[in-house]
């Protein structure tokens, strides 16, 4: 089963996703975001979802299950890049993403997690 | 007689008398067209020449029943060279297939020379240039349409293009201001467009105005908040202004929910906001410290 | 492929016959494992970009599909989907149906309320589908099993 790599970039981890993710995956990710976390003592989780061209409630759940596993650690997360057709497909689907910050792409998303406004 | 042999007698024909034929065309033509100023005489005496040459060669093989064999992709390419340019420039589709039609009567004058003493092959040979050039006609028409409704494509999305206008107020603040009576089905590609700018230009602040809306119905508000909500989902943020007292009525008697919703009356003041939201501020000169 | 074709078939309803008269093409899909559902999006994806539907529209269609084939794997433990080119006139569109012999749902109406689920889940699958699809609608019978059909027009 392939696994979604994470980069580290000093106390940041970047994870760039790029495949249609079967729902196994996503779990994999979830785990595997949340083990870096710790282990490399991550401040910061950065998740780039430019090349997904679709996020479902499950997809959705992962992201925000993600962010929320950070915060307990002491991390923040933002997710950057969604394309506008999935932005307009998850507000008719009704998903919040609450508790989620985003950002419209990977610089932005950078100057979000160093400024402290978590 | 074969097929093969007419094709190739006709063809020769053409070929031979290529310069009489050429004349008596182009005057018929410049007989029968109203607006002559539309082709120039220069262009109009090329186009026929070319015409001939690629319609011998394509006669000489001898297809004359198809004009979607191979051996026609010049002259096809050809006339819809010459379609598409007069669709451009304002001929009629008449105007266009008469362009063809008017040939057969030079072609005729000439088959009845080169055929002289044999009727029957005369007949065969001017039915078959007859339902040859009628079909060629019709092509021409065909192609002058796809350009109209190409051009007319090409219209529709300027104005689309034109209802979204995009005005950068400062970095990473944009004005998006709305004009005209929006329907369900425009409202919708409209806020897909402001959305899709959002992104080509990164702002962090779109201020959506809607002075030039007349009027807002509920559908119409409920397209905006969703903008609004998608907006946030991408890490951007949007302020409405130009709300005009009547819509302001609208909205609160729809029973639209603004609470966390920017709005502001006039597009200078949700400036301001948005200024004050990315960190800067505006100071008049000579101003006490 | 036969075994979903069987519980495809074997549910009856009227819901499996819907859009007849439009419908110039079936394909049936198992959904029984996660890279069903992947496979699944990707010839929704394809079928929906070969009608020309915006992007939006595809976005939506995907992810409708995406929820409900969840939905059968998870709930309906296991079975299958009918892809259906359809044509009203020269309005073109896909049908979805996705059918399943599991327990059926017990309530509809709490199972479309945004937010309701059983499984842990977000409870949106359902009743997001029906907002994201121009056409919707359920056939479930408690103990036999849940077709669930919608569809998209190009506009």
């Amino acid at each position: 089963m392939d696994r979604i790599p994470i980069l580290r970039m000093g106390d940041l981890l970047l994870v760039t996703i790029q495949v249609d993710m079967h729902d196994r995956l996503a779990m994999t990710l979830q785990d595997d975001l949340t083990e870096r976390i710790v282990s490399d003592g991550a401040k910061g989780v950065l998740i780039d979802i430019s090349a997904l061209d679709l996020v479902d409630s499950f997809i959705g759940r992962m992201i925000s299950n993600t962010a929320a596993m950070a915060r307990v650690l002491d991390a923040r997360t933002v997710v950057v890049g969604m394309q506008p057709a999935v932005a307009i497909t998850l507000v008719e689907l009704g998903l919040t993403l609450h508790g989620v910050k985003t950002a419209l792409n990977v610089e932005k998303g950078m100057a979000l997690l160093g400024k402290n406004i978590f | 007689m074969t097929n093969q042999d007419y094709a190739t007698r006709i063809s020769q024909l053409i070929q031979d008398h290529q310069a009489d034929i050429g004349a008596q065309w182009v005057a018929q033509l410049e007989a029968l067209t109203v607006r002559s100023s539309v082709v120039s005489r220069e262009q109009l005496r090329s186009h026929c020449q070319q015409f001939l040459a690629a319609l011998s060669n394509a006669a000489r093989a001898g297809e004359l029943q198809n004009i979607e064999h191979r051996s026609w992709d010049e002259v096809r390419d050809l006339l819809s060279e010459i379609s598409s340019a007069r669709a451009k420039s304002g001929s009629t589709p008449s105007e266009t297939a008469t362009f063809v039609f008017s040939l057969k009567q030079p072609l005729f004058a000439q088959m009845s020379k080169g055929f002289a003493g044999d009727a029957e092959g005369l007949a065969n040979a001017s039915w078959t240039i007859n339902t040859l050039l009628d079909k060629l006609g019709l092509f021409t028409i065909e192609t002058f349409q796809r350009t109209r409704d190409q051009i007319i494509v090409r219209q529709q999305q300027e104005l689309l293009e034109l209802s979204t206008p995009v005005v950068k107020l400062w970095d990473g603040i944009l004005a998006l201001p709305l004009i005209g009576t929006l329907d369900s089905a425009r409202t919708q590609v409209v806020m897909e467009n402001i959305l899709q700018k959002i992104v080509d230009t990164g702002a962090a602040i779109a201020i959506i105005d809607i002075t030039g809306v007349p009027t807002v119905d509920t559908l119409v508000a409920q397209h905006l908040m969703k903008t609004i909500a998608a907006a946030r989902l991408m890490g951007a943020d949007c302020i409405i202004s130009g709300i005009r007292p009547q819509i302001a009525q609208t909205i609160v008697h729809l029973g639209v929910n603004l609470e966390d919703v920017t709005t502001k009356a006039s597009l200078a003041d949700a400036f301001v906001v948005a200024l004050e939201r990315t960190g800067t501020a505006i100071v008049k000169h000579g101003a006490k410290a | 492929m036969s075994a979903a074709q069987n519980t495809a078939d074997m549910f009856e309803t009227d819901l499996l016959e819907r859009h007849r008269g439009l419908r110039t093409g079936r394909t049936t899909l198992p959904l029984r494992s996660d890279e069903d559902v992947v496979n699944l999006r990707k010839q929704v994806r394809e079928r929906a970009v070969a009608i020309a539907l915006s992007l939006v529209d595809q976005t939506k269609l995907v992810t409708a599909a995406s929820e409900l084939a969840r939905n059968t794997i998870k709930y309906g433990g296991g079975g299958g989907v009918h892809l259906d080119a359809l044509a009203d006139g020269i309005r073109q569109g896909i049908g979805l149906i996705f059918v399943d012999n599991g327990p059926g749902i017990p309530d509809i109406e709490l199972a479309l309320r945004d937010g309701y689920t059983t499984g842990g889940g977000l409870g949106l699958g359902l009743s997001g589908s029906k907002r994201l699809c121009d056409e919707f609608a359920i056939d479930t019978r408690p103990g036999e099993g849940t077709a669930v059909s919608v569809v998209k027009w190009k506009r």
